[in-house]
């Protein structure tokens, strides 16, 4: 684990009621620059609350987190730029079905960064390329497979250079058959140094890519720690009981 | 998958005439026969009967060019009023919200005949405005409130996913609602948009009790002068017919090329 590079996120002691129910409970870790953690659990266990907390999808009730030296619950802090910063990939792609590929990568492009067209559309085609998936810029998305469309989803959060990225159990909503080539799209990242957090059921993913890996249940960090000992010698009961389920 | 299915049955049942859709062979074909029906009536009675229906027919085309500005000035400001007003009822904002619920609810309380009479003679206290404008004024703020319900619901129809999506990557909730949501949204509200079109062309006719020239007070000029009455509404509900199935056909092939893409 690199121990010398700086923080990317830092989350305090947050918590989040959603009415009497607490979805959250004194969560504190850190993502450092570079650093990719996994957060895993049972489903209702708050993991894809606090990853859409990171920018502020959902708000918090108390404690703080920082993202790239900006204080994301703050007033006064421009929630947009901490956004243009930290990029989302959704479990439902959430591409835009109004708009082609290349146009779901332009659009931010153009729109928040500023870029000109040709600039944007340039960007977009390598990152395409990157992912496999550069003959399809001109279709809808409608017409592209689960997988596919997950991979543009990724180009699309890529086009905005962001520092880090979200992912929201990005394999969930895909067939068995398509789960590999998006997570090959997500090693690729993880190979080139991208900072990631990622929420996910695929196990292998985590024992393979994982810096560290954080245990969430009832709303808590139960465990975190590197994937061989969290996979191999779990300390909690719960998180023997979760392996034993999943694995 | 993520989406869930939707379990809710929705009755829709516009107060206009139906959009032809080819999917509905049986609506077609009565599509069909009314308008062509209603056009070859039309040119047989002029023809076998000139008297009085040619003098009909020469009488009353300045009231369709009176009912046709009137409707599609009304459909212009009014859809420029509902999606404020539609904007307001999804806002944050209570004070902004308040409003635009406050206003939907009285003006849909109201009946139209009562509201074009009330702002006639209410605006005409304070200022002389003409009154094609008066009436356009009216039918806009009533059926304003009607499509600001339409663009609400269009709106919300659209996946909470894509303003997630749309403001991960750092757009403003006023840049993801211009470039993510209304474009969706558009497609959405075109059919019932569409039925309030041709609903306010029907109800234009309500414009006739103020001293507006449209289409049936050209008609009932006609008929006060020569006291033809039956042929004279004979012929003005076939020409409304024809118009409101014109528009019809004209809502349904723009829906057609808008899901052309898709």
């Amino acid at each position: 684990m690199p121990t010398d590079r700086q923080t990317m996120i830092e989350i305090r002691g947050v918590s989040k009621f959603f009415g009497s129910f607490q979805a959250l409970k004194d969560i504190s870790f850190t993502v450092r620059d570079g650093e990719k953690v996994v957060i895993i659990g049972p489903s209702g266990s708050g993991k894809s609350t606090i990853l859409r907390s990171i920018n502020r999808l959902e708000s918090v009730d108390s404690g703080s987190i920082i993202v790239d030296g900006m204080n994301v619950n703050d007033p006064k802090v421009d929630i947009c730029k901490v956004r243009e910063e930290v990029g989302m990939v959704f479990q439902s792609f959430n591409l835009f079905p109004h708009k082609t590929v290349l146009e779901n990568l332009t659009l931010a492009q153009t729109v928040v960064r500023k870029r000109p067209l040709h600039e944007a559309r340039e960007i977009s085609m390598a990152l395409l390329e990157k992912v496999g998936i550069a003959e399809k810029a001109s279709a809808y998305p409608a017409k592209l497979s689960g997988g596919q469309q997950q991979r543009v989803a990724i180009a699309r959060s890529l086009a905005m250079n962001p520092k880090v990225i979200l992912f929201d159990e990005p394999t969930s909503a895909l067939d068995p058959e398509m789960i590999g080539e998006v997570l090959d799209v997500m090693k690729t990242l993880a190979l080139e140094g991208m900072t990631m957090v990622v929420v996910t059921h695929e196990m292998g993913f985590a024992r393979e890519v994982a810096d560290r890996v954080i245990f969430m249940d009832h709303g808590s960090i139960v465990e975190e720690g590197t994937p061989e000992h969290f996979f191999t010698a779990p300390t909690h009961e719960r998180a023997k009981l979760f392996l034993s389920q999943i694995l | 998958m993520a989406q869930t299915p939707n379990t809710q049955i929705k009755i829709e049942i516009g107060e206009g005439a139906a959009i032809p859709v080819k999917s509905d062979a049986g609506l077609f074909t009565a599509w069909r026969i009314a308008f062509f029906g209603a056009i070859l009536t039309c040119c047989y009675l002029a023809f076998v009967k000139p008297d009085p229906y040619l003098e009909i027919f020469r009488f009353v085309p300045d009231g369709i060019l009176v009912t046709f500005k009137v409707t599609v000035g009304a459909i212009l400001l009014a859809s420029i009023i509902g999606l404020v007003a539609g904007l307001g009822r999804i806002s944050g904002n209570r004070i902004i919200n308040g409003t635009a619920s406050l206003y939907v609810e009285v003006i849909r309380g109201i009946p139209l005949l009562v509201q074009i009479f009330y702002i006639y003679y209410a605006l005409g206290r304070f200022v002389k405005i003409p009154d094609m404008l008066s009436a356009i004024i009216a039918m806009a703020v009533c059926y304003g409130a009607y499509l600001g319900e339409v663009f609400r619901a269009g709106i919300q129809s659209i996946p909470k996913g894509q303003m997630e999506a749309a403001l991960s990557l750092g757009m403003t909730r006023g840049q993801a609602l211009r470039q993510v949501i209304l474009p969706q949204a558009f497609r959405v509200v075109l059919p019932p948009i569409g039925n309030e079109f041709i609903a306010l062309l029907k109800d234009s006719s309500l414009v006739s009790i103020i001293a507006v020239s449209d289409l049936l007070r050209r008609g009932r000029e006609y008929a006060s002068e020569t006291f033809s009455y039956f042929e004279t509404y004979t012929v003005i509900a076939l020409i409304y017919l024809v118009m409101t199935l014109f528009f019809s056909k004209l809502i349904s092939l723009m829906e057609e090329r808008l899901n052309a893409d898709r």
